[in-house]
């Protein structure tokens, strides 16, 4: 296998192309500006320079894998294919219409988000299923091949067939798919019950458009691609990573582009998943903070927490319902506007709010000197010396202070009476708030306490934040595992081969028809494995099944895991019990008297993932030695300290720093305020922990 | 006071708004009204021990949010300052002191930190059914809409007050669900309750006293500063819209001086002996959201930001309807309060807010039923209560058109067509835009929409008409045209009334036409661009492709 130790993970990012190529366990990674109209020909240079590194050929490489935000820029920038929408005769404006709710109740002037197909490219058939799935009216051959030669003939690049309750049967949406087949091959097809059988037309129906939109540019890009590193003389397959964190074949992401929207991010819940297990940590917050968001992630018994939809391209201060609903299994993320290069001001309140305007990397924030006049995140960061002006990103960036001061002084200080430390310490304590409570929020949401957590903190600024986040969550430690600058690129080594596949099959309890439920987990299963064993040849693939139910009358599932794959009718007693458990763990107790939903289901078949090696935490055995000494602010007890610096690259396994301390790196710098230790883990992970009791 | 502890106020007060977030976070996944969980028709705040709102969460109405403000006033009279304790839960669904119909019910819980009483939680949700005739406008007395609960102890010092429990469950319809929501609620204020004290133990605080006056401090002085510089003076402004049985005339004359806006309602209609009359909470809290959108739409929502406006209306008319008038339907004529402000606003500083839009929802609450001979075949046909919530269009703003079929004012969400049709026997055939509707003008109205629907075969329906606007469309404002009047019909063509208790007989479908929002500005001035847009796709006339 010295062939197959050689693997390459790339990310496509807005910014940046990440390539992390691993050799024989080692990571050899490059950073290449994103080349957005060829974004194939970033990559090919970055695998170049980091194969010339790493000393290895590149027909050395045993498999390729990739992430891009391709789909959701397409999606976002509006750039996808001419695409037509065909639906059910008295329903072509479900995805204008969306929720008919303003998603800011005090915004007369509000802008809601277009619809992905405009309506001039949303056509009817008569047709119509009920809710069991039962046809209702037909839907006549002869009236879908007139619209197939309309369609055909107007030009459209791309066709999504939505279809009212189509998730309970697809049969009218397979009738249209075979006439395009037949009589407009070239045409791609997307149907719902096939993208996304899950009630709920809105979210199913967007879902469809947006496959169908992206799919032409997606497949083209995918193909270039495929073709541009078999030249370059890679001989091995390239695989795609998915939003619900493991990877597919290009083929199948091709068919379902629309399941590479975030994949990114997911990238970086895999990796924090991998540390996780390696430290054998059973509750985990994933904290990735960048420059313009922050993503948090629970990771519970290593595996990440997942959700059925999500939003993408919010128009709207990331505010939820601002954007377009995208139904199909995902890692759940919170996403905020607070990075790096979010921007500061005090509203009419006098109260500082940060976010989710973004200095971004131009002009960049106030300190970078290149005209940013307002104050930003990193702007704060540095006056309270948690940055070192002189070596900033490796001391390509030299940053200025005084511009720093300037704009904290002009933008918040002089509103509110205060200099520019505190309104930098104003500025840090809102922005981390913010997070804490984006955090709490969604632990809330998930039943869960958070306080019982450990954190994983990767990305340029989670590491400064990440030590007064976990203050203000009640979490007594952290780790900010190396190479956290290209987290998303190296999760995607660590990615399982998987596919979910969710269908939502209403049934009450009782009325429990086990076989019913047996043939859907097979179905499911079958459709699950057919993406999935063709990549791995088959053979030892984990199955993992999960029903969503709810008490009659309740509008919300809750996902409930189950062991087992066959079900008796004596089974409703155990899935009774299971949902009451589940159920109490989320809303503290059950409720007596009320019939039980079963609403959908999820299987999700993925390879074994290789066993971790278990890493036991490495006590401090050394004092590393300073780099030099700086003041740093401690927001905690809110005074000025001397603190230590060290270059992390300089740490040993074993090197132990006590806070007030400042681990400098060439992307970010690790704060470990007073009362904190740190010591080097002999897989270069800094682990951060509270030693003193709690500050005030 | 010092920069640092201007900094933690800043604090705690983001976090006192994400405690209430979690409350509401928690009745939205647990309630079982339809009207919660789907469509986020509910409310969550926290108050101090005066029972002066201090944050509220954003999932809320305005109708329950601003009413909720006031509540938990009643609440501190009516217990009584000395016969509150920890452990407490105080329940209610009096519409003049809650939030103006008996399907509101609103939940208030002292809050307690080591011992100390430091403020309170409330919370208030539309439960699926109250008893009574069921919701609809039909009642001519509050007697017949339904249970009523005087503001009284749910729980007493940690003993859930049971007699009280039974009372409702004989009382209402779907019982499992409806205390099932109560016990909902309770919950919520709760989850609030301990994350306030998580607040408190982690800054060190006893109390929420100095955080309340920071909050309240700076949102009053915020709201007085965005006020100051209105023109002074008193704007006038009338509407009149179909009411029951005969048109309604809302009528509001804004004085606008130094100590704030009032609105008064001198010449508004009597009330009603019909369902749709408007406790006076309920008329405050649409008219302060009227004004607060237009004058100081990011002040957060307290007492203090609303301190600044205030409503006269006289005793019995229909905008403060007394004690024993029906109000089960309230929401219809409250929902035109905003564009009424608007309308005043207008005369104030002429070409800066929108036209007048469908306003009301158009809430259908369909009873479905086996018909005899269904029931023949399968005596185990069940029945269903549905109900959906629609909007029409809002109006044309100064700069952009109305939205299409969008809420406004409510803050409410309509539900999914496929989880609607699970819940009964009901099929809907229809539910898209309606072109055409919108009134022209430079910026064009917001379209209406058309709904279809009919109960499965072997089932007939009855269904609640509460809708408005059918005799008195949206009107146009600086020269546009007004938005198309709604409809209420069968598909062959037989006009329904508008209010009241109706019937669809089986093989027949309910058409409603949703009325669109008026136009903005003189439609000569419409730019060649959009009146294109309107045409090819269909938001005025035309054909498929």
């Amino acid at each position: 296998m010295a062939q197959g130790s050689v693997r390459l993970g790339v990310d496509i990012g807005g910014t940046f192309t990440d390539i992390a190529l691993e050799v024989a366990g080692h990571i050899h990674s490059t950073k290449i500006l994103t080349d957005h109209d060829r974004p194939e020909e970033a990559i090919l240079k970055g695998l170049h320079k980091a194969a010339g590194e790493a000393g290895v050929a590149l027909s050395d490489i045993a498999i390729i894998i990739h992430g891009t935000t391709l789909a959701t820029n397409a999606l976002i920038e509006r750039s996808g294919a001419k695409t037509a929408l065909i639906t059910t005769e008295g329903f072509r404006d479900v995805i204008e219409m969306r929720t008919e709710n303003r998603f800011e109740q005090y915004d007369l002037d509000i802008t809601l988000p277009p619809p992905l197909i405009e309506r001039r490219h949303r056509l009817t058939v008569t047709e119509r299923m009920n809710a069991q799935g039962e046809v209702l009216i037909p839907l006549e051959r002869a009236e879908v091949e007139a619209l197939t030669d309309r369609i055909r003939e107007a030009g459209y690049e791309s066709v999504a067939v939505g279809f009212i309750h189509a998730y309970a049967n697809g049969v009218h949406e397979r009738l249209v798919r075979e006439v395009f087949e037949d009589r407009a091959p070239d045409i791609p097809i997307s149907i719902s019950s096939e993208v996304s059988p899950q009630v709920r037309e809105f979210e199913r129906f967007n879902t469809v458009c947006a496959n169908a939109y992206v799919k032409p540019v997606m497949a083209s890009y995918l193909a270039r691609l495929v073709a541009r590193l078999k030249d370059a003389g890679t001989t091995c397959p390239v695989h795609v990573i998915h939003s619900g964190g493991g990877i597919v074949d290009v083929e199948t992401a091709i068919q379902f582009p629309v399941r590479l929207v975030e994949s990114g991010p997911a990238g970086g819940a895999i990796f924090a998943t991998h540390i996780a297990a390696r430290y054998g940590l059973s509750q985990v917050l994933s904290f990735d903070m960048g420059g313009t968001t922050a993503k948090i992630c629970l990771i519970e018994d290593m595996r990440p927490k997942t959700a059925k939809s999500f939003e993408v391209a919010r128009t709207y201060r990331f505010k939820k319902g601002s954007g377009m609903p995208i139904s199909i299994p995902v890692i759940d993320m919170v996403e905020i506007g607070a990075g790096g290069g979010s921007l500061a001001h005090v509203d009419a309140m006098r109260q500082i709010r940060v976010g989710p305007e973004s200095a971004g990397s131009e002009p960049g924030p106030a300190c970078y000197d290149q005209g940013g006049e307002h104050p930003a995140v990193s702007d704060a960061d540095l006056i309270l010396g948690r940055l070192d002006p002189d070596n900033f990103a490796g001391g390509s960036i030299k940053l200025s202070t005084a511009r720093a001061e300037h704009a904290l002084s002009t933008d918040v200080g002089e509103p509110l009476g205060m200099d520019a430390e505190q309104a930098a310490y104003g500025l840090c304590e809102v922005v981390d708030e913010n997070m804490a409570n984006a955090a709490r929020v969604h632990a809330v949401e998930s039943g869960k306490d958070i306080g019982a957590y450990k954190m994983i903190a990767f990305g340029g600024a989670a590491p400064i934040h990440a030590a007064r986040l976990c203050q203000k969550l009640g979490i007594d430690e952290f780790l900010v595992p190396p190479g956290a600058g290209i987290g998303s690129a190296i999760g995607f080594l660590l990615a399982p081969f998987s596919f979910e596949a969710v269908r939502t099959d209403h049934m009450a309890m009782s009325a429990f028809d086990a076989d019913r439920i047996n043939a859907i987990i097979d179905d499911l299963t079958e459709a699950a494995e057919a993406f999935v064993s063709e990549a791995t040849g088959g053979g030892g693939l984990e199955r993992e099944c999960q029903v969503f139910m709810r008490y009659r009358g309740q509008g919300w599932e809750i996902p409930v895991d189950i062991e087992q794959d066959r079900f008796t009718p004596a089974d409703a007693a155990n899935l009774t019990t299971l949902f009451e458990e589940t159920y109490t763990r989320y809303f503290g107790r059950p409720i007596d008297g009320l019939e039980i939903e079963l609403v959908s289901w999820a299987v999700k078949v993925s390879s074994p993932t290789p066993p971790v090696q278990q890493i036991t935490h490495l006590d401090r055995q050394t004092d590393a030695t300073p780099a030099g000494a700086r003041r740093l602010f401690d927001i905690a007890t809110e005074t000025w300290g001397d603190a230590v610096t060290c270059e992390r690259t300089a740490l040993v396994p074993g090197d132990g720093i006590t806070g007030p301390a400042v681990i400098v790196e060439s992307e970010t710098a690790t704060v470990v305020p007073q009362g904190y230790e740190a010591t080097v883990q002999s897989d270069g992970c800094l682990r951060v922990r509270l030693t003193a009791s709690k500050g005030a | 006071m010092n920069a640092f502890a201007d900094v933690h106020m800043q604090v705690m007060w983001n976090r006192l708004i994400s405690v209430v977030e979690e409350q509401a976070r928690t009745l939205i996944r647990t309630a079982f009204s339809t009207s919660v969980r789907e469509a986020g028709d509910l409310s969550a705040g926290v108050f101090d021990r005066q029972g002066r709102m201090l944050a509220q969460a954003v999932t809320g109405t305005p109708g329950h949010v601003n009413a909720m403000a006031e509540a938990v006033c009643h609440f501190i009279t009516d217990i009584g300052p000395d016969n509150i304790f920890e452990g407490d839960v105080y329940i209610t669904n009096d519409p003049w002191k809650g939030t103006g119909h008996l399907h509101d019910i609103t939940v208030v819980t002292p809050s307690y930190f080591k011992g100390n009483h430091v403020g309170y939680f409330a919370c208030t949700a539309h439960v699926v059914d109250v008893g009574g005739r069921g919701y609809g406008p039909d009642a001519r007395e509050v007697y017949e809409e339904g249970i009523f609960i005087p503001i009284m102890k749910l729980v007493k010092r940690g003993e859930v007050n049971t007699d009280l429990i039974h009372m409702v469950r004989n009382n209402v319809r779907e019982a499992d669900q409806v205390v099932g929501d109560i016990y909902s609620l309770a919950a919520c204020n709760e989850t609030g309750q301990n994350r306030l004290n998580d607040m408190l133990e982690e800054f060190g605080l006893d109390g929420i006293d100095t955080l309340a006056a920071f909050i309240l401090e700076h949102s009053e002085r915020a709201t007085r500063e965005k006020l100051k510089d209105l023109p002074h003076g008193s704007y006038e402004n009338q509407m009149t819209v179909d009411g029951y049985d005969e048109p309604v005339t809302l009528k509001v004359r804004l004085d606008v001086t130094q100590a704030g806006i009032v609105a008064d309602f001198t010449g508004t209609s009597p009330a009603s002996g019909f369902g749709i009359n408007v406790p006076l909470v309920y008329t405050k809290a649409y008219s302060f959201y009227g004004l607060k959108c237009a004058l100081a739409p990011e002040i957060p929502n307290n007492s203090a930001s609303l301190s600044a406006f205030d409503v006269v209306a006289p005793e019995g008319c229909i905008l403060n309807a007394v004690h024993p008038s029906p109000v089960a339907v309230r929401h219809v004529l409250g929902h035109f309060l905003p564009d009424l402000m608007l309308g005043a606003l207008a005369k104030m500083a002429p070409g800066t807010v929108p036209a007048e839009g469908a306003g009301a929802l158009w809430n259908v609450h369909v009873s479905v039923r086996p018909t005899a001979e269904q029931l023949a075949r399968n005596p185990a046909s069940r029945g269903a209560e549905v109900l959906v919530f629609n909007s029409g269009g809002t109006g044309a703003r100064p700069t952009k058109d109305g939205l299409n079929a969008t809420a406004f004012p409510s803050g409410v969400h309509t539900m999914p067509i496929e989880i609607t049709e699970q819940t009964g026997p009901v099929v809907f055939w229809r539910k898209e835009l309606r072109p055409g509707s919108g009134g022209e003008g430079t910026h064009r109205g917001g379209l209406g929409q058309v709904i279809e629907l009919a109960p499965a075969p072997g089932y007939d329906i009855r269904f609640n008409a509460m809708f408005d606007r059918v005799g008195h469309p949206a009107r146009g404002r600086d020269g546009g045209g007004d938005g198309a009047p709604g409809s209420v019909s069968l598909d062959d063509g037989t006009t329904l009334k508008a209010k009241g208790t109706q019937h669809v007989p089986p093989g027949k479908r309910l058409v409603l036409e949703l009325p669109g929002g008026g136009g903005f500005g003189d439609a000569k001035e419409r730019s060649a661009e959009a009146a294109e847009r309107d045409r090819i796709e269909e938001y005025v006339a035309g054909e498929n492709l």
